[in-house]
C-alpha cells in the first residue's frame, strides 16, 4: 500500500488541461485511478444515504466513533498480515454493536449515552495507536487509515465495497420509511407497532458498515467529509426527504470525483481534497442568492 | 350494546414500578364522545392512555378498546403522545410528518407517481386542510409555531381515519387563543367524523364548553360523568384531598379555584420534557 503513496508523491504532477474529457481519459488510463473512481463512487452513494439518516437522527457522534474504530481495525489487520478491509469492517461493526448494547437510548434522543460513546471512541483510538506501535511500521501505517488512503484500491477491495454497499442500500430501502418515522416521531411510531429499538440497532450496523467503507477512502478521522457534509448541505437546501436524499448523493459524488481529480493532478492528500469539496458545497448554502434561498439562512439563525 | 361502547374498564388497576397509580376503575366511554381525562400530575393519566394502547400492562381488571383487547385495535386509533416539539433543525415538512402517520410503519417505499402514492397525497392534503394547516404544511416542521405543529400532529393522528383519537395534553404550552382554537377543532372533528376522543388535560377550562364527559383521576380512583356532575366542590376536594372550590360563572363556565397546582408540578413537567 505504501508503495503507491511513495510513487504518487515522488512523481511530477501530471499536466492539467481545461479539456475535462481529456483529463478523464488521462486519469482513466491508469488502472489504479479507475479503481479509485469506482470505489469512491460506491462509497459516496452509501455514505451519503446513510449519512442523511445519521444527520436526521443526530447520531453524528456515534457515526464518528464507529469510524474511528475502523482505524484500530486497519492497524490490527496490518499487524496480523491480513486484508485491511476485513479489519475496517470487523472493528466498525463491533463498535456499532457495543454502542447499540451499552448505550440503550431512552426516549429516542442521544444525549445520555454520549458519555458511553465517548468512552468507546477514546479507547479504540488508543488501541489503534497501540497496534500501529506494535507493527513498528512506517508512518504511513497510521497516516492512511486516519487521513485517507492512497490510490491503492485493489480490484478485490472494489468488489467488497460494492457488495457491502449494495447490501446497505437494500436494507436501507427496506427499512427507510419506518426508520424515518421512528427518527422524527419515536413515540407515535412505537404506538403504531414500529419496532423502534430493533431499528436503532439495524441503523447502527448500517452506520458501522458505511463508516468502514468511507474510512477506506477518506480515512477514519475524515469520514464526515462523506458521512456528514453532503447530508448537512442537502438538509439545509430542502426539507423534502426524497429530494434531500437525492441531493446528498449528488453532492457526495461530485465531492469525491472533484477530490480524486485534485489529488491526481496536485498530489495533495485525498482525504483533504474530498473534504475540501464537501466543505465548499456546505459553505455555498450560506451564500444568500435569491429570496428563495432565504429559508436556510433563517434556519441558521434559529439553531 | 357493547358495540356502542368505545372504551370499557372494569376493576382496572395500573402500577408504575411498585407504586399503584389507580385501582378499581370502572369506566364506559360511549362512541363518538369527547371525553377529558383530568387529575393532578403523576396520577397516571398518560398511563391510562398507554394501557388502552397496550403499551402498559394492567395490574388487575380488564379493558376493552373498540371491542378488542388493548393494543388489538391500534390501527384504528390516532395517538398523540405528550407534547413534543420538533426542534428548529428538523428538516422535514409538515406534510411529511402527516404522511408518516398514514404509511410510515410500512416496509419498503412507495413510488410518488403510483396510484397509491397519489391517493396518499390526496388523503394527506385533505387532512391538512381539515386541521387548517394548509398555509404552512409545506414548510419545515421545525420552523412553524407550537400551535401550528400541534395542528399538524392532530392531522397526523387523524390521517388514517381512526375511530378514536387519544390525545395526551395537546394544549399544554400553547397560548390561550390557540388552546381554545385547537379544542374547538377537536370538537368539530369529533362531531363531523364521528370520532371518539379521549384527551388528557391538566386544565379543564379551555375545553369545558366542548366536552361530553370528564373522567377525574385522583387519590387512586376515578370519577366519571358530565362536567357539571363531576366538577363540583365536594368531588374535587375529596379527590385532591385539599379544599377546592368550583364556581360557575354567568356564561356557564366552571372555574376551579384552589386546584392544587403546586410549583413542583411545573418543575416536574419541565424536567420531563428535557429528559424526553
Amino acid at each position: 500500500m505504501s508503495d503507491f503513496v511513495v510513487l504518487a508523491s515522488t512523481l511530477p504532477n501530471p499536466p492539467w488541461s481545461w479539456n475535462l474529457i481529456s483529463n478523464v481519459r488521462d486519469m482513466f488510463s491508469f488502472p489504479f485511478m479507475v479503481n479509485a473512481f469506482r470505489a469512491g463512487s460506491i462509497v459516496a452513494v452509501v455514505a451519503g444515504v446513510v449519512g442523511w439518516f445519521m444527520v436526521l437522527r443526530k447520531q453524528t457522534f456515534a457515526g464518528h466513533t464507529v469510524a474511528v474504530a475502523a482505524f484500530p481495525g486497519a492497524a490490527a489487520a496490518t499487524l496480523l498480515g491480513i486484508s485491511a478491509t476485513i479489519g475496517y469492517f470487523t472493528f466498525a461493526l463491533a463498535a456499532a454493536i457495543v454502542i447499540a448494547v451499552a448505550a440503550r437510548p431512552r426516549g429516542g434522543l442521544f444525549s445520555e449515552e454520549s458519555a458511553v460513546i465517548g468512552t468507546v471512541q477514546a479507547f479504540v483510538l488508543a488501541l489503534g495507536f497501540m497496534f500501529a506501535y506494535l507493527y513498528k511500521g512506517f508512518l504511513n501505517s497510521v497516516n492512511a487509515p486516519l487521513f485517507g488512503s492512497s490510490f491503492a484500491i485493489t480490484n478485490a477491495q472494489v468488489v467488497t465495497l460494492a457488495l457491502v454497499g449494495l447490501a446497505v442500500v437494500l436494507v436501507l430501502a427496506a427499512v427507510g420509511r419506518p426508520l424515518l418515522f421512528s427518527s422524527i416521531d419515536t413515540d407515535v411510531a412505537a404506538a403504531r407497532g414500529v419496532d423502534v429499538r430493533r431499528l436503532d440497532v439495524v441503523f447502527l450496523l448500517l452506520l458501522g458498515a458505511a463508516a468502514a467503507e468511507a474510512s477506506q477512502i477518506v480515512g477514519a478521522l475524515l469520514v464526515f467529509a462523506l458521512l456528514v457534509m453532503p447530508a448537512a448541505t442537502a438538509h439545509r437546501l430542502t426539507a423534502r426527504p426524497a429530494r434531500s436524499i437525492g441531493l446528498t448523493i449528488v453532492i457526495a459524488l461530485l465531492a469525491t470525483w472533484g477530490g480524486l481529480t485534485l489529488a491526481y493532478y496536485q498530489s495533495y492528500p485525498l482525504g483533504f481534497c474530498i473534504s475540501s469539496f464537501s466543505f465548499g458545497a456546505y459553505l455555498l448554502t450560506y451564500v444568500p442568492v435569491a429570496p428563495r434561498a432565504r429559508r436556510p439562512v433563517v434556519a441558521a439563525a434559529h439553531s | 350494546m357493547a358495540s356502542e361502547i368505545a372504551v370499557r374498564l372494569r376493576g382496572a388497576s395500573a402500577r408504575a414500578g411498585d407504586r399503584t397509580l389507580w385501582h378499581g376503575v370502572d369506566v364506559d366511554v360511549p362512541r363518538g364522545q369527547f371525553v377529558a381525562i383530568l387529575g393532578p400530575n403523576g396520577v397516571g393519566k398518560s398511563t391510562l392512555l398507554k394501557v388502552l394502547l397496550g403499551l402498559h400492562p394492567l395490574a388487575a381488571g380488564e379493558a376493552l378498546v373498540l371491542g378488542d383487547a388493548p393494543g388489538g385495535a391500534n390501527r384504528e386509533i390516532g395517538y398523540l403522545p405528550q407534547r413534543r416539539n420538533f426542534d428548529a433543525s428538523a428538516r422535514v415538512r409538515g406534510v411529511d410528518v402527516v404522511r408518516l402517520g398514514l404509511d410510515g410503519d410500512r416496509w419498503g417505499f412507495s413510488w410518488p407517481w403510483s396510484a397509491g402514492g397519489r391517493q396518499a397525497r390526496q388523503r394527506v392534503a385533505h387532512v391538512v386542510d381539515l386541521v387548517g394547516a394548509s398555509g404552512y404544511a409545506h414548510r419545515p416542521v421545525g420552523q412553524v409555531s407550537g400551535g401550528e405543529q400541534q395542528r399538524l400532529l392532530i392531522g397526523q393522528a387523524l390521517v388514517r381515519q381512526p375511530r378514536m383519537l387519544m390525545l395526551d395534553e395537546p394544549l399544554d404550552s400553547l397560548d390561550l387563543p390557540n388552546q381554545s382554537a385547537i379544542a374547538s377543532l377537536i370538537r368539530e372533528i369529533c362531531v363531523t367524523e364521528g370520532v371518539t376522543v379521549l384527551m388528557v388535560a391538566h386544565d379543564v377550562n379551555p375545553i369545558l364548553p366542548y366536552l361530553d364527559q370528564v373522567m377525574y383521576l385522583a387519590g387512586g380512583g376515578a370519577v366519571c360523568g358530565s362536567p357539571s356532575e363531576v366538577i363540583t366542590s365536594a368531588n374535587l376536594s375529596r379527590l385532591y384531598q385539599a379544599p377546592v372550590e368550583v364556581v360557575r360563572t354567568s356564561d356557564g363556565r366552571l372555574v376551579v379555584i384552589g386546584q392544587p397546582e403546586a410549583p413542583a408540578h411545573h418543575a416536574d413537567r419541565h424536567t420531563g420534557q428535557l429528559v424526553q
